[in-house]
């Protein structure tokens, strides 16, 4: 019953996932892409993790975690490029 | 009986994440669609991963610590990137949806562009 689950819910993550890939190819701005490449990173977190308990494996619990650090670090980054050019500033806010 | 409660987990998390993503194709600007992407999708993804932690905890008895840490991290992390997302939004000017009423925002900084002049 729980592999079933498991699966059905590794569809739904999928679907999830597609509907953020057309908001990224579509979306009018910068932002738009930016926010929809966010959350595709959110949700490859919980696919990872649904992918763990269908192999009934930990050996990915680091990927998980590494995924969840590189999609904010990401995320921070490209946010600060697209305001200014300037990744790292020192001189205001 | 622990594996019904995995499962509604499991299912709560899934349905909470296309509901997020629902909302980022549907919404009308930018800054619907951040409050559509980091409001469910991060406690979708958030009740996935207690649903995995719960599974290896009763059914397995190890005891995963990155898992709980990942959740924290998701948990602390994911409204930062927002922010900083919906910022430069704002900073480049992009345009709010016309149904929009209010920007306070815009308020502030001009109060406080005149308080600065004086």
């Amino acid at each position: 019953m729980l592999t079933t689950v498991a699966i059905i819910v590794l569809i739904l993550m999928s679907l999830s996932i597609f509907a953020c890939t057309i908001r990224a190819l579509i979306g009018p701005s910068m932002s738009d892409r930016l926010t929809a490449l966010d959350t595709i990173g959110i949700n490859l977190i919980g696919f990872t993790a649904i992918l763990l308990l269908i192999q009934d494996t930990i050996a990915y619990a680091e990927v998980v975690l590494v995924l969840a650090i590189l999609a904010f670090i990401g995320s921070v980054a490209i946010a600060k490029f697209i305001e200014g050019g300037v990744v790292l500033d020192r001189d205001h806010h | 009986m622990i594996e019904i409660i995995i499962s509604i987990f499991l299912l709560l998390g899934g349905l909470l994440s296309v509901l997020g993503s629902i909302g980022i194709l549907r919404l009308p600007d930018v800054y619907g669609r951040l409050h559509a992407a980091t409001k469910s999708a991060t406690l979708g993804v958030i009740s996935v991963i207690i649903g995995v932690f719960l599974y290896f905890l009763a059914i397995h008895g190890m005891f995963v610590g990155k898992l709980l840490l990942t959740i924290i991290f998701v948990f602390m992390t994911a409204p930062v990137a927002a922010f900083m997302i919906a910022r430069s939004a704002y900073n480049v000017n992009v345009k709010m949806s016309e149904k929009s009423t209010q920007d306070d925002l815009a308020d502030a900084i001009n109060k406080q562009k005149s308080e600065a002049d004086h």
